[in-house]
């Protein structure tokens, strides 16, 4: 979510370069012809599906694009409410259940077309929180069914008004338009002939519903995602969503489809532990994947070219130095992660070869060192254990040396972590300082 | 302004092991169930992370997860002709006072009992006569150890239990103890490995011809995952247990096995900070409707419900029957009533001794740390010759090192104070090693829990008062086992010994190396010998159900936690497999 600073920086320049050519030059990018497939007489609130296929069909496709997770906070499933705090204002989760007047009620499946697919809503654009981009990929079938699924949630009365925390100009939803102008692909999914089933399957829950590049694809000054870049790790500002390439050091080239499988559906390869905003993801959507289809992912994701990304050179630990900080680690830290970095399967993380921790962005493990984290909690692992902080025990440097450490223990390379990041990140976070010892 | 809140189909108060357990078993089998517990949430990376659990002055000395006695009490009295006084400090009572009860906070012994304590009163007439058990109230428990092994598996599987067998289905294994009832099958993780005082212990007690084995623990050896699909992590030895949480999530407890699950299912719901003051009956008295509570803010409320479940500590569970008017009031004099009948704790002694030139080590700790011989537990050795029945496992442990508890472990003569203090604890903190006596604790007449008739709790409620002191019976076992400990540690080479036998001087509360209070609540099948059937339902109000160690009618020689958690399971099972479809009596009496 902490990608809104950027998406934040690009609306201000948008806002201009809307005001100037919201015409002619949007005919593509919102151009709604894909959805004429839909019904446009009948409201959602008028509308029950009885078909039971279609229904349970739609909840795997919701699933897919883990609607829930935004959309349903503690006012009821989907009526919205969500904040997502960004440095223009605040964005709240819109309530979407077949409510009248305050859901989506009167929307007709068009409408709806034109929402989750095309970004346009029932009060103007939407703002891009809402990864219609990556819902463009959407089948149509697919939308039939997730329209069937949502006309049997029950109505909330809930009112919201979306942008209302959203300060001038980027409460102005018409300045979407030229964000969509620059970087939405109206275009659906477009089968590789040349891949097989399987894989084709994995690429469009990936760069679909799934939307996983909206975290990890690094993006650029206007809030877009990079191409070039796709997939290579994604750094949201406390979190840093990590390199699904091949890439052998920091990415999942030591990985098999099947670990991968293992991540989404349980929230652990038995070396990761899914925490932070990918804990929600697998808790709301991933682990409802069929078997398949996480296999289908994981095919697709080691299918993808190695990222350029290169170990930085090896930091010795077997300096004098660095043995204090293995005493350090030993103290705190091997309890529950091993003394050698074996971690507990499935509920504590591994260090020893979790790629996934050796980037040269280390947001992560700082995060969970100064905020602690929770794992995510799924039908197959129910602990959701807890990595406590300790921001309150450890000032900058220790934190620093104690992960550099860890980051080029059992076998691991990878670039030292400096103070002066820990210290940034305790200062965004407003984490604990170090309590005075007298 | 009294809080009214939509009825539940069972309200569970106290949410420690046992109903932990009955909320797990009863929520899966899709009833809504409302716990209602007066601590706060307590959470393993919250609370006590690796970082904070070791520290010894917040949680053993001062005692911070344990219930604060100067906000709740028990009254107690040696002798019914005596005046009980509010008890202030802690050491024979270590209730809980959070989510997750003393299961958070107990050391991790988790035993079963044997099969001759659940009929202790017809297995002793049989072997030896209905003289020997003259002046005690024995009564068998109307539940057998076959009838429990199922249920005992079923709470060992979910805790993790570390141990080795000693009997399978009748056969005897080796490393085991061979004086359990028959397991179904082996323990779910390995035992835990012996430090130098347990091999000191193991070697000198096969010596002498007995049989020792490593303790059954709740600090598991390895890592697990348990039916509900929690994982546990492996025990480190740090010996911060008993009165400390966990912080590697590796002690047998509800935050480490069953809150995980428990918490995120759509039927349970949790009041924390809450009190049940009682519960309230239909006006006709056969089945209660609720039950009423207090928030820590002072406001009074109701939570209506089918079912009412009472899983406070013993005492408390007790106490909440007499509050609510669930069952009779017992009579020391008559005979008559049920409820507070058959109290009765733990007959304990050490013998802590000193080995010159060997490093013990004892900082490689665990509560559950320990060889035991059970030759002279239970009714394992004849006692035809003998002024008792009962006995006592002997175990030579490794609980803890911990700096401050073990100050004035020292060689007899050393000096209290100053630098020649310091001198010597620092020799013998490393040179230290300790034998326990655990004993069983049979029910006489006189020792009984009943309402105090002066004293109230800051609601307005009388305390519960204890009557209790030592009877013949236990003081003489412990007299014997004490005897048999101390030939073992010479045996084992230990100089310099200290004896402490605990039933030598008058019970009290303040002095004990136990906190396993029991019974109060027993279960039974003479509705006018026991307050519940052995289901743990009330014979008097059908809807009722109190779950605990209130509920023995005798003590074993062991810890009771583990039987507490098989009494649960069964407890929770009769429930949603009988009573549910078919309220009433699941017994007749």
């Amino acid at each position: 979510m902490a990608n809104w600073k950027k998406i934040g920086a690009g609306i201000a320049v948008i806002a201009v370069v809307a005001a100037i050519g919201a015409g002619g030059w949007a005919w593509h990018s919102l151009n709604t012809v894909a959805s004429n497939v839909a019904d446009d007489t009948t409201r959602l609130a008028d509308f029950k599906s009885t078909d039971q296929a279609a229904i349970e069909r739609g909840e795997y496709v919701m699933r897919l694009g883990d609607c829930s997770a935004c959309h349903t906070r503690e006012n009821g499933k989907f009526a919205g409410g969500y904040e997502i705090g960004t440095p223009f204002g605040t964005l709240v989760s819109s309530n979407i259940t077949p409510d009248a007047g305050t859901g989506i009620g009167s929307m007709t499946e068009r409408d709806f077309f034109n929402a989750v697919r095309q970004g346009i809503g029932q009060h103007g654009m939407l703002y891009p929180a809402m990864p219609f981009t990556a819902y463009r990929k959407f089948s149509d079938q697919d939308m039939h069914d997730l329209w069937a699924y949502m006309s049997t949630v029950t109505p909330v009365k809930h009112d919201i008004d979306e942008n209302a925390g959203m300060k001038f100009p980027y409460n102005i939803r018409l300045a979407m338009a030229g964000w969509d102008m620059l970087f939405f692909d109206n275009s659906g999914f477009r089968v590789d002939g040349s891949k097989d089933d399987a894989w084709n399957r994995g690429k469009y829950i990936v760069d679909g519903g799934g939307h996983c590049a909206a975290c990890h694809s690094p993006r650029n000054m206007l809030g877009a995602e990079m191409g070039s870049a796709y997939l290579q790790g994604g750094n949201l500002g406390e979190w840093f969503a990590p390199d699904l390439t091949s890439n052998p050091h920091a990415g999942l080239g030591t990985a098999s489809a099947q670990d991968i499988a293992n991540y989404l559906q349980t929230g652990s390869d038995g070396v990761a532990v899914a925490a932070g905003p990918m804990a929600e993801a697998v808790e709301h959507s991933t682990q409802y994947f069929s078997k398949a289809d996480a296999l289908a992912v994981g095919t697709y994701l080691k299918s993808l070219p190695a990222s350029a990304t290169q170990p930085g050179p090896v930091q010795p630990v077997d300096t004098p130095a660095m043995q204090k900080v293995a005493l350090a680690y030993e103290v705190n830290c091997s309890a529950c992660h091993g003394l050698g970095g074996e971690g507990i399967e499935g509920m504590v993380p591994a260090f020893k070869a979790n790629h996934g921790l050796l980037s040269s962005d280390a947001t992560n493990m700082i995060h969970a060192m100064l905020q602690g984290a929770r794992a995510a909690h799924t039908h197959d692992r129910q602990t959701a254990a807890g990595m406590p902080a300790f921001d309150w025990k450890m000032d900058d440097r220790q934190i620093a040396d104690l992960l550099t450490f860890v980051r080029n223990s059992w076998g691991n390379t990878a670039t030292p972590v400096a103070a002066s990041d820990v210290g940034r990140l305790r200062e965004f976070l407003k984490a604990s300082k170090k309590m005075a010892t007298p | 302004m009294t809080i009214e809140r939509p009825k539940a189909d069972v309200v569970i108060c106290g949410l420690g092991w046992a109903g932990s357990v009955m909320a797990e078993e009863l929520t899966r089998a899709g009833l809504n169930v409302t716990a209602i517990e007066r601590g706060a949430w307590r959470d393993t990376s919250t609370d006590f992370p690796p970082a904070v659990d070791p520290d010894e002055l917040r949680w053993t000395t001062r005692r911070e997860l344990l219930q604060p006695m100067s906000v709740e009490t028990t009254t107690f009295r040696n002798r019914m002709d005596q005046t009980a006084a509010p008890v202030r400090n802690w050491s024979a009572y270590q209730f809980g006072w959070n989510v997750g009860g003393a299961g958070t906070h107990w050391a991790g012994m988790s035993w079963r009992f044997t099969p001759w304590d659940f009929e202790v009163a017809t297995q002793t007439r049989e072997r030896y006569g209905a003289a020997k058990a003259e002046g005690l109230q024995l009564q068998d428990w109307g539940v057998t150890y076959a009838e429990m092994e199922p249920y005992y598996d079923r709470f060992e599987r979910i805790a993790g239990t570390s141990g080795i067998a000693g009997n399978i289905n009748g056969e005897i294994k080796p490393g085991g103890n061979p004086f359990e009832g028959p397991r179904a099958r082996e323990y779910p993780t390995p035992p835990l490995k012996d430090t130098f005082w347990m091999r000191e212990f193991r070697e000198a007690s096969e010596r002498m011809g007995y049989h020792p084995f490593t303790l059954p623990a709740g600090n598991i050896s390895q890592a697990y995952v348990n039916p509900l699909g929690v994982t546990m992590g492996p025990c480190t030895y740090c010996g911060f247990c008993d009165f400390h949480g966990c912080g590697n999530f590796s002690k047998s407890s509800p935050q480490a096995c069953i809150l995980p699950a428990l918490m995120r299912r759509p039927n349970f719901t949790l009041l924390t900070e809450t009190e049940v003051l009682h519960a309230v009956k239909h006006d006709d008295g056969k089945t209660a409707k609720g039950v009423k509570f207090i928030t820590k803010e002072g406001e009074e409320g109701f939570q209506p419900a089918d079912i009412v479940i009472i899983t406070a500590y013993q005492m408390d569970n007790v106490r909440l029957m007499l509050l609510s008017g669930i069952g009779e009031q017992y009579d020391p004099a008559t005979g008559k009533g049920t409820v507070g009948r058959n109290y009765t704790y733990q007959t304990c002694g050490t013998v802590n001794a000193f080995f010159s030139d060997k490093y013990t080590n004892p900082f490689i700790g665990g509560g559950a740390l320990a060889v035991q011989i059970d030759d002279f537990n239970g009714d394992n050795f004849d006692h035809g010759n003998l002024d008792f029945i009962g006995g006592a496992g002997i175990m030579g442990y490794s609980t803890n090192g911990r700096p401050i508890q073990n100050m004035n472990n020292l060689r007899p003569g050393s000096k209290r104070w100053g630098s020649a203090w310091k001198e010597a604890y620092t020799r013998d903190y490393n040179q230290g090693a300790g034998i326990f006596i655990q004993g069983t604790s049979m029910p006489v007449r006189d020792a009984y829990l009943d309402l105090d008739p002066d004293y109230r709790d800051r609601h307005g409620q009388p305390l519960l008062r204890l009557t209790f002191d030592w009877n013949r019976n236990d003081q003489n076992m412990l007299r014997y086992l004490t005897d048999r400990s101390v030939e073992i540690m010479r045996e084992a080479g230990g100089e310099d010994m200290i004896v402490e036998n605990q039933a030598e001087e008058s019970w009290n509360p303040y002095k004990q190396h136990s906190s396993h209070t029991i019974g109060g609540a027993v279960m039974g099948a003479d509705p006018t010998t026991s307050a519940l059937n052995p289901f743990l339902q009330s014979w008097d109000v059908h809807n009722v159900f109190v779950v605990g160690a209130s509920a023995f009618p005798n003590n074993g020689g062991y810890n009771p936690t583990v039987t507490v958690g098989a009494l649960a399971v069964r407890a929770a099972q009769a429930i949603h497999q009988t009573y549910v479809n078919n309220p009433g009596p699941l017994v007749k009496g």
